[in-house]
């Protein structure tokens, strides 16, 4: 099986173009593009060039290390894989309910964590595309351009994002890989002192992040043909709601929807994602491709992040956010919205949702409890799913009866959201760069797409034990006489 | 000797008294000067392993843990050419072992970090060995992580001379030398090893650990976390 644009039928006749690497995202990748003669397009991939090898050499460690171990996999959104593995291995430790310290404190880490992601995302990475132009001059296409040219916006972005990570400073003790959420638990409350301190800064932040989602709402109205149907392919969604139907971005069931918002599941506790999502693995990609097992490959591909997730729940239970969802819901009445440019939109709001949740967290005097872990009944398995910046993040570990660990899955959200980055490029390609002169400015469009799913590409390559592997046996004449190949059709 | 005459030697040009019996980096930490060092612990007889501690007593090299101190010696330590003696001895231990600090439970509460920071090593400088060393969990209570391991022997001692029980031992020669379990079965779970022992309490990097307590102790609240090994070394050395 493959999907159109995935592999051209004689490679050898054709061009090759290569954005390498991608931009102003996190991780490594590249996209190469074929191309004949008359710049018609015959195959777009996007390739994640670096190869991480986690989730096997977790394996024999003990398991309190791993919530600090697996979080290096990224220096964005650490926090999201600290707390998912925190997630997946308090069951292990037998702590179903952590105190209520221990859960208002990984809440506020997690809520400061998408803030803080979600600003650099938008402000720093994406907004020079969105605010210069995706054509504009490439020198100035960045966010130093960003700050001559828009110097408050600029700002509020960097003020926002240094919010965000002073939040996650105070819960997990440092900025970046901090160590706060431990199986069980958190090995720190918050004090007054920090509490107040957060509170100061709090006003300015929620009034900043109201600016950001007005002016991505601005941005739509005045560009609306651009943003709806830049990319713009139809799949299905899947993220994690609260028990109440409403956005949780820390914890919940499992829901899935059809293209039209039809439910396709509900309600499926993180131990039973295996039912539903199954991998994929392509030969020429260290990144898999998940999809809904009751659809299958071809089908069953979906849509992770801040788009799903606004779609995805019932409603925002904090007022000023959920506003700002119903006038994104708005833009596209009575249809599902699945324009990747709509992604930047959705995140704002879900920016705006991560400072009230702040707020009210911070007004909660359970923050500064004591009781900070709760253990019980030892298990050997245990599943954590939460919703990172970028989409639904699954940790799965099984731990042997002397305490280390013996199996270890990872879905990354980049990973979930491959097959619809693919699609949405290929859209790109065919309506942008198809019979087009390749130019960088063209090319941007590309890049412009990927990064509206804000992929991290550093967390995402897992393929481990299933990439492909050639081996030839070549004559002294340097004629092959044999070839040995693992897990694809070719390896090029 | 007891005549009552007061005894010094010169450290890095600083006057230093010492008692009859004292080593230079005893007479050193009492009176308030640290010299670093890793495999030194005040309670076990110094054996001078590491070699972190060498100084120049006049002129010539000298682990300071085992060297008395004698009157009117001239005792070089914190010099340039010593310290980049002693940053390559770190680095060596570094890359011998399997030393990841981002991940490891006894970071922030680590000699051999604390004394890097303290030196200013800040990389491992030589191609790492990742020698395979899997870890030992066969103790109910106590995980052996042998990749930590810097054979300091301070284990051996306190297993030896305070618990009586013989846990550890050093076996091998040069680069193969390696900490090994007093047990037929080579595990530390056939061992009598009890979480109250001396022995659990010695260790200077992270090989013998208790299960299931990782990460405990907060940042800012880990021992190198508000003062380095040199301002933390000296007050406590002064009690002993």
């Amino acid at each position: 099986m493959s999907f159109p644009l995935e592999k051209a039928r004689d490679p050898s006749k054709l061009r090759r173009i290569a954005i390498e690497p991608v931009s102003r995202v996190e991780g490594h990748g590249k996209v190469t593009i074929l191309l004949d003669e008359h710049d018609r397009v015959h195959q777009v991939r996007l390739h994640i060039v670096e190869f991480r090898g986690f989730e096997r050499f977790i394996q024999g460690r003990p398991y309190w290390e791993i919530p600090v171990m697996v979080q290096r996999l990224c220096g964005i959104c650490p926090v999201s894989h600290h707390l998912a593995a925190s997630k997946a291995l308090d069951l292990v430790v037998g702590a179903r309910k952590l105190s209520a310290t221990a859960e208002k404190v990984r809440r506020l880490m997690h809520y400061g964590q998408i803030l803080q992601s979600h600003a650099l995302h938008f402000y720093h990475l994406s907004s020079p595309d969105l605010l210069l132009g995706f054509d504009s001059d490439v020198a100035k296409r960045n966010v130093v351009g960003l700050l001559a040219a828009y110097p408050e916006l600029a700002l509020q972005g960097v003020m926002l994002r240094k919010f965000g990570q002073e939040v996650i400073r105070i819960t997990a003790g440092k900025r970046v890989h901090g160590t706060g959420s431990i199986p069980g638990g958190v090995n720190k409350s918050v004090t007054a002192e920090e509490r107040d301190e957060l509170l100061r800064a709090l006003p300015d932040v929620t009034t900043w992040a109201q600016s950001g989602v007005r002016l991505i709402a601005e941005l739509h109205a005045k560009n609306r043909e651009l943003y709806e149907a830049f990319g713009t392919v139809r799949s299905n969604l899947l993220s994690l709601v609260g028990r109440d139907g409403k956005l949780d971005l820390y914890d919940g069931v499992l829901r899935a929807r059809d293209a039209d918002g039809r439910i396709l599941f509900d309600g499926l506790e993180a131990e039973e994602y295996e039912s539903v999502v199954r991998e994929d693995v392509r030969s020429w990609s260290y990144m898999k491709f998940p999809y809904l097992a009751s659809l299958g490959a071809e089908e069953g591909w979906y849509k992770v992040g801040p788009l799903a997730r606004v779609q995805n729940c019932d409603s925002i239970g904090t007022p000023l956010a959920e506003a700002a969802r119903q006038e994104l819901l708005a833009s596209s009445p009575g249809k599902f919205i699945h324009a990747p440019l709509a992604f930047h939109w959705a995140r704002m709001v879900e920016l705006l949702h991560a400072a009230e949740v702040i707020e009210r967290l911070l007004a909660d005097p359970d923050l500064l409890g004591r009781e900070l872990v709760v253990t019980g009944a030892r298990t050997s398995v245990g599943v954590g799913i939460i919703e990172a910046p970028r989409g639904t993040l699954i940790h799965h570990y099984e731990v042997d009866a002397q305490d280390l660990v013996t199996m270890c899955n990872l879905i990354v959200s980049t990973t979930h959201n491959n097959q619809a980055m693919h699609e949405a490029i290929r859209e790109v390609a065919r309506k942008h760069l198809d019979g087009h002169a390749p130019t960088e400015g063209l090319l941007n469009h590309i890049e412009v797409a990927i990064r509206a799913f804000d992929p991290c590409l550093s967390c995402a390559t897992h393929a481990l034990g299933k990439m492909p592997l050639a081996v030839d046996v070549v004559a002294a004449n340097g004629e092959r006489v044999a070839r040995l190949v693992r897990g694809g059709e070719h390896a090029s | 000797m007891s005549d009552g005459a007061r005894r010094t030697f010169a450290l890095d040009g600083l006057e230093v008294p010492f008692e009859p019996g004292q080593t230079i980096l005893q007479a050193a930490l009492a009176a308030g000067h640290y010299v670093p060092h890793l495999c030194f612990h005040p309670e076990f007889r110094p054996h001078g392993s590491c070699r972190v501690c060498t100084v120049k007593v006049n002129g010539r090299t000298t682990a300071s843990c085992t060297t008395p101190a004698r009157d009117d010696d001239v005792v070089e330590s914190r010099t340039e050419e010593l310290d980049e003696l002693r940053r390559n001895l770190i680095q060596f231990l570094f890359t011998e072992g399997n030393h990841f600090c981002p991940s490891c439970e006894q970071s922030g509460n680590c000699t051999l970090q604390a004394v890097g920071y303290e030196l200013g090593v800040t990389t491992g400088h030589y191609n790492p060995l990742f020698p395979n060393r899997p870890v030992d969990a066969s103790h109910p209570d106590v995980l052996l992580d042998f990749n930590r391991c810097i054979l300091c022997e301070l284990c051996v001692h306190a297993s030896a001379e305070v618990d009586k029980k013989h846990v550890f031992a050093l076996s091998g020669r040069g680069i193969t030398k390696h900490l090994v379990v007093n047990a037929e079965s080579g595990r530390l779970g056939d061992t009598p090893l009890a979480v109250y022992d001396k022995a659990m309490s010695v260790c200077p990097v992270g090989v013998i650990q208790r299960k299931g307590r990782g990460f405990a102790v907060p940042i800012g609240a880990r021992t190198y976390d508000r003062a380095s090994i040199s301002a933390i070394a000296v007050p406590r050395r002064e009690e002993v």
